[in-house]
């Protein structure tokens, strides 16, 4: 703070002794009002040369969010997100989070550290006592706090000191472009996507066979042991001859839709009987997309046929057709029809009756 | 006894009696209480089911029976294999500490002689998964952690967590880390589903893929590097949002009263 010490000549004379700027108590009346200690004025006050060096600051702290929001939108452009650099105290991070980090920081940052550098610096700092008075505003006092607004608007400098009010503008109407860049992978809406699956390839005269996520193989009823767990994708049909492969260009959303978890529950342990007749043999086919947000929901506990989302927690009873039982999925899960075919391999042979997944504008179900 | 009674009202005399209750309860029960450990000769291994019988009869039938059958407090175990056995028992799990919602992992009191026997006994009451061999849980194989790091994703991060680090489940049942966890009974949890675990039989993942999973998970325990800086127990939000509170808001309060607390006034020189 050594800046602002200046020299005896360039301080004011005398402070003006104004309203509320009391007496300090003395001995004879120990209860006096001290008020407000009198008004010291900064070195921006009162040298116009600090006041210039302030201000540039200010708006060199608005010009480098600036420049950080630019740095933002260039490495989400530029960088590579697998790229792994060794950064001291952190290790081996990803060169990308790093840099968007840093930057939506750097941009946040100078925001407000020219704000608290501007209103410390610059602002005008006089104490001003408020008497206490009627809540109720009379024409007088609005149009005397209308003109302390504008008193307190030309104190600010806003008016008087354009490349800061600028610069300010500037900052704060770019940060928000880091928001925009990021939600423009949202992307469109869903429209009628999500009203089916691959499965509604599957008819009664050409099944689609359940293949293995793990192994790639079709699997027969008998492989799905009681306690176990194992996903499924589509098999091979018309439209995909290899079934759905991981090669696939649209891999990503096709398995968001199609992922099936088959279980097998002891027949006596069945709660609903039309859950039991879309099963084969105690084999039940549900979607693994949970139905509250989308995520891929699998904690199947096999002791107490309960399924949740690791997510918000939703849980479904798969003994008794997926039934809600706690949390925020508003639909129990989808659950898929299944049979054998002329081999034996369990079959679909026919869609979801209601969409997967989380509730959608459009959802018609 | 007069400087005793002298400070019996001392406030922290409270506290001295009942750690010395504390103490005497302890030490009492330490020298009373029937000893849990059964000690048996490991001899021939023909002998193993007969010792291993005499095992499970002081340390497992009061809740499993006698001959293994299950009683209300314990499952059946015919049927459960040696695996399990070496599982359960070789992770501490076994014998239970205290019925509940899950048995928790604790110090393992049997030696590996003993288990085993115990093993054979279960194993004789009926097929089931069999205590694998080191050949059958290692993969030689070059890309076995990046194969074995699509199939944790598939079929065990939901419950255990992406990078193998646990996780909540209902009723206060939980997924443990596996952090620290041997390949053996990683190899064992997959075959034969302990509690509330599903099993991953060999119809549906043969062992090649187990094998897979215990090098991604060994790998991800031991040396994977962190993408993200600081992985906070990489158990997500609850961490983050706790060092978010706590640090994030604590510097940012700690920035407000030092603006706040430096003056800008101009003195004298």
């Amino acid at each position: 703070m050594s800046h602002d010490n200046i020299s005896d000549d360039k301080l004011p004379e005398a402070h003006d002794a104004s309203e509320g700027h009391g007496h300090l108590a003395v001995a004879d009346d120990p209860f006096a009002d001290p008020g407000l200690p009198a008004h010291e004025p900064r070195r921006t006050d009162i040298d116009e040369r600090a006041a210039k060096r302030a201000e540039r600051q200010v708006s060199g702290m608005f010009i480098l969010s600036m420049l950080a929001t630019v740095g933002f939108i260039a490495s989400y452009a530029s960088i590579n997100p697998d790229k792994l650099v060794y950064i001291f105290p952190l290790g081996h991070v990803s060169a990308l989070n790093f840099a968007l980090g840093m930057t939506l920081a750097v941009a946040l940052f100078c925001i407000g550290a020219g704000a608290v550098h501007w209103a410390r610096t610059l602002m005008s700092d006089v104490e001003m006592p408020a008497e206490r008075h009627p809540i109720e505003a009379d024409d007088e006092v609005r149009a005397d706090v209308i003109q302390q607004f504008k008193t307190g608007a030309a104190e600010s400098g806003f008016g008087r000191r354009k490349m800061i009010r600028n610069t300010l503008i500037g900052s704060m109407a770019m940060v928000p472009l880091s928001g925009v860049v990021l939600l423009r992978d949202l992307g469109p809406l869903p429209e009628k996507k999500l009203d089916s699956t691959d499965w509604s390839e599957a008819t009664p005269s050409a099944p689609i066979r359940l293949v293995n996520m793990n192994t790639d193989e079709p699997m027969k009823a008998e492989d799905i042991v009681v306690g176990s767990l194992t996903f499924a994708k589509p098999g091979p049909s018309a439209l995909r001859p290899n079934g759905l492969q991981d090669s696939d260009e649209d891999f990503q959303e096709a398995i968001a839709k199609d992922a099936l978890m088959l279980i097998r529950i002891q027949p006596e342990d069945l709660k609903d009987e039309k859950s039991a007749a879309l099963g084969f043999e105690g084999v039940l086919c549900y979607s693994k997309i949970c139905t509250h947000v989308g995520c891929p929901i699998s904690l199947y506990e096999q002791q107490t046929h309960h399924a949740l989302c690791p997510c918000h927690q939703s849980t479904f009873d798969l003994s008794d057709g997926a039934r809600v039982i706690f949390g925020p999925a508003g639909h129990p899960l989808p659950q898929l029809k299944i049979s054998t075919d002329s081999d034996g391999y369990l079959v679909a042979t026919q869609d979801f009756t209601v969409p997967v997944g989380p509730s959608f504008w459009e959802r018609s179900a | 006894m007069k400087k005793l009674s002298a400070r019996r009202r001392h406030p922290l005399a409270a506290l001295v009696v009942l750690l010395f209750a504390l103490a005497i309860t302890g030490g009492l029960y330490a020298a009373f209480a029937p000893a849990e450990k059964a000690q048996a000769d490991s001899s021939a291994q023909s002998l193993a089911i007969e010792q291993g019988k005499r095992l499970f009869a002081v340390g497992c039938s009061s809740c499993h029976g006698l001959n293994g059958e299950g009683t209300p407090s314990g499952p059946s175990l015919v049927g459960v294999g040696s695996a399990a056995v070496d599982f359960q028992v070789g992770t501490g799990r076994m014998p239970a500490q205290q019925p509940g919602a899950q048995i928790p992992k604790k110090k393992n009191i049997y030696s590996q002689s003993d288990i085993d026997q115990m093993a054979a006994f279960v194993a004789s009451l009926g097929p089931g998964p069999v205590t694998p061999t080191s050949e059958q849980y290692t993969s030689t194989e070059t890309d076995a952690i990046a194969k074995g790091g699509d199939l944790f994703r598939t079929n065990c991060a939901q419950c255990h967590n992406f990078a193998g680090a646990g996780g909540a489940l209902t009723q206060g049942k939980y997924a443990p880390s596996l952090d620290g966890v041997s390949a053996k009974h990683i190899f064992e949890a997959m075959q034969t589903g302990p509690q509330s675990m599903p099993q991953f039989p060999e119809s549906t993942m043969p062992e090649k893929q187990k094998q897979e999973i215990v090098a991604f998970v060994r790998y991800q325990a031991d040396e994977a590097p962190n993408p993200g800086g600081l992985t906070l127990g990489s158990l997500g939000p609850v961490t983050e949002g706790l060092f978010g509170w706590i640090f994030g808001l604590g510097v940012l309060i700690a920035v407000a009263i030092w603006v706040a607390a430096h003056t800008t006034k101009a003195k004298k020189s």
